[in-house]
């Protein structure tokens, strides 16, 4: 099957908005275009979701398509794989990825299987949106970054916009997916600026972007760290190396295509994540990119992740447990050197 | 009261559940089902009731112990024999087993082996229904073991909120597996449990089949005019052990089985027809023969049938048509 590589507009132009906003967009799109798309979630309609990202839709919508919920995560789940099965295209919104565990079953062993088990005959199309990121303050129980457990389940597709224009690109186009969608939004990217185009504008799932294109190193990365991986890029090109940037965007299913093309130029690589170093993300890309190109590579794929730690409440704790730009930029020009 | 072409319907689907289990258990024996059975001898009464009550859009949604539900809603006998043996022709193409269905051409919403968590997909298809203002009502079926699940109570809660158009059918034969309901729960009766979440709960006589039908029907119109849920405990036994592997006693006693063994669900029905002279003895051996020969069929058919080629379908796992609305 080929896959779009572009993504779709239809559009008159384009308006600057946060992330954050842009969600709301494609929420308000969809809404307003497919009636069986409705929201709910732990207040996420008459306080418009803990991070705004629902505001307004209830007096747009009304009560019936924008549902504020008991605190029951798996049922919350479990109601709309019910809702997706008898017809409707739920979006529910799950306050912190740390309370994924809770609705796990619904999520990987229901929803993720349900096609396959059904022989192919009932698909279920929810999306689950959720807030990932590790912050000061959140601590072990608000401030996860637990996307890259959801990798190895079948069936499920995984987003985590960066953009404003992608975050509305991709959760149109996860809510029109007739599969599963855990759509992971980072805690850093809410407020960041940025255009996003009008009207039907859909960023097809499994398709990466290169964010910015580079000869020396290749830095594979999504959600929040993209912020430091840039920034972390801008201060290597002052020492004249020069970074390109993959930006994921999928998690699953994971764009092997493009990593593997800016690989295979660049002929270094370095995994990023704000995930644990340990069975992650990270220790996937890893090994897909030296069984594909261990004989190219100049060295070793170099993983930056955070320690395997329980995410910690306090400031100092938090910088030393999440790889900050020092630590990428140190560990690039170790790689650069070899 | 039901009229005699109803009751004998009734009669005709139980003994179709019986002589499904019967048949699976046989080939389970014979090492021909990948998988055990899980029987659903004893609790006929339930699965045929109820789907007999309900309305063709109706939608029911099922678990571990499922196959007499899927009879009784109108599955294809093959199909759902193919299923159990792993077979392409199976509902599920072999890939989920009788544990993993779902056809919504039957108005089956699906069950899997993760006891009560299809409880809130019933709940979830009755919330669709009240959103689009469609008819259909759903059932929840669960065993007794699914009422001390939090997912399940997590769901029924939603139910009385939004007073969804929901029926929830515990089967409750005593036993959770092997553990007894004394030795899992402080009450008497889970039916209590509803009051907890506004509304309805009833614990009836889950082996009269009449009554469980009436009980359905009043539950589910009850919900179709937007009164909300309702809980049914049908009070019930389960003849075999929980899976192919378990005798059924050592957790329980032989003079157990047998007491409840007398309380066949289909000698009662089958009973009361021949007392109302509606139904001679020959004419039930009749129906009844007619019945097992049609699953004797089935087997041979399903046993012949081909098995899924040994390769991993990826394309299987991901829907593809993107669907617009």
């Amino acid at each position: 099957m080929a896959k779009p590589m572009e993504a779709s507009v239809a559009t008159a132009g384009f308006k600057e908005m946060r992330v954050q906003e842009a969600l709301r967009d494609a929420l308000r799109h969809e809404m307003a275009r497919d009636k069986r798309v409705f929201v709910m979630g732990e207040d996420v309609a008459m306080f418009g979701g803990a991070y705004g990202v629902t505001r307004g839709l209830l007096q747009e919508f009304g009560e019936q398509r924008v549902r504020d919920t008991p605190i029951s995560e798996a049922a919350i789940v479990g109601l709309a794989i019910g809702a997706a099965i008898n017809g409707m295209r739920p979006i529910v919104e799950i306050q912190f990825c740390d309370l994924l565990p809770l609705c796990m079953d619904q999520i990987v062993t229901h929803a993720a299987r349900y096609y396959y088990q059904t022989g192919g005959k009932i698909p279920v199309p929810i999306v689950v949106r959720s807030k990932f990121g590790t912050r000061a303050g959140g601590g072990p129980s608000h401030s996860s970054c637990n996307h890259g457990a959801f990798i190895p389940f079948p069936g499920l597709k995984i987003i985590a916009p960066t953009t404003p224009a992608d975050a509305k690109g991709l959760l149109l186009s996860a809510i029109r997916d007739p599969n599963p969608v855990l759509c992971f939004e980072s805690h850093h990217l809410y407020g960041v600026k940025g255009p996003v185009p009008d009207g039907d504008y859909t960023v097809p799932i499994g398709v990466a972007a290169v964010r910015r294109a580079g000869k020396d190193l290749t830095i594979v990365t999504c959600g929040g760290m993209i912020l430091k991986v840039e920034e972390a890029a801008e201060r290597l090109k002052e020492k004249k190396i020069d970074v390109e940037i993959i930006d994921l965007r999928s998690l699953a299913p994971l764009d092997k295509e493009t990593i593997l093309k800016s690989v295979a130029k660049t002929r270094r690589a370095m995994v990023v994540d704000e995930g644990p170093i340990v069975g992650g993300l990270v220790a996937e890309l890893a090994a897909m990119i030296q069984e594909n190109l261990f004989s190219d590579l100049k060295g070793p794929v170099v993983r930056v992740g955070a320690h395997h730690l329980p995410p910690p409440h306090s400031g100092p704790l938090v910088d030393a447990m999440v790889p900050g730009v020092e630590k990428i930029v140190g560990e690039a020009l170790r790689l650069v050197a070899r | 009261m039901l009229n005699t072409a109803k009751r004998k319907e009734m009669l005709r689907t139980m003994i179709k559940v019986r002589a499904f289990e019967e048949k699976l258990n046989d080939l389970f024996q014979k090492k021909a089902m990948f998988g055990n059975p899980h029987s659903y001898r004893g609790q006929e009464a339930i699965a045929v009731g109820v789907c007999s009550a309900l309305e063709k859009e109706d939608l029911i949604a099922s678990y571990h112990r499922g196959t007499g539900h899927i009879v009784a809603k109108g599955a294809d006998l093959y199909r759902l024999m193919c299923e159990c043996l792993g077979r392409l022709d199976g509902y599920s193409k072999g890939r989920g087993g009788k544990m993993h269905m779902g056809d919504l051409s039957f108005g089956f919403l699906g069950n899997t082996g993760t006891v009560g968590a299809t409880v809130p997909f019933a709940t979830g298809a009755a919330l669709a229904a009240k959103i689009r203002g469609s008819r259909e009502v759903a059932v929840g079926f669960m065993g007794d073991g699914a009422m001390n699940q939090g997912v399940v109570h997590e769901a029924m809660n939603f139910a009385g909120l939004w007073k969804l158009p929901v029926v929830y059918v515990i089967e409750n034969n005593l036993y959770a597996m092997t553990v007894s309901m004394e030795r899992s729960v402080a009450i008497k009766q889970l039916a209590e449990r509803a009051a907890a979440y506004g509304f309805e709960g009833k614990a009836i006589d889950g082996n009269d089949a009449e009554l469980v039908f009436d009980e359905t029907q009043r539950a589910a119109e009850k919900a179709r005019k937007g009164g909300g849920a309702t809980l049914l405990e049908c009070m019930t036994y389960r003849w075999d052990g929980h899976f192919g592997g378990d005798p059924g006693v050592g957790y329980r006693t032989r003079e157990e089985v047998e007491e409840w063994k007398k309380r066949c669900p289909i000698m009662r029905l089958k009973k009361k027809l021949i007392a109302a002279g509606e139904l001679t003895e020959a004419e039930y051996e009749k129906i009844s023969a007619a019945v097992y020969q049609e699953l004797e069929e089935v087997a041979v058919k399903a046993q012949a049938a081909a098995l899924p080629p040994a390769e991993a379908e990826m394309d299987g796992v991901y829907a593809r048509e993107v669907a617009h609305g």
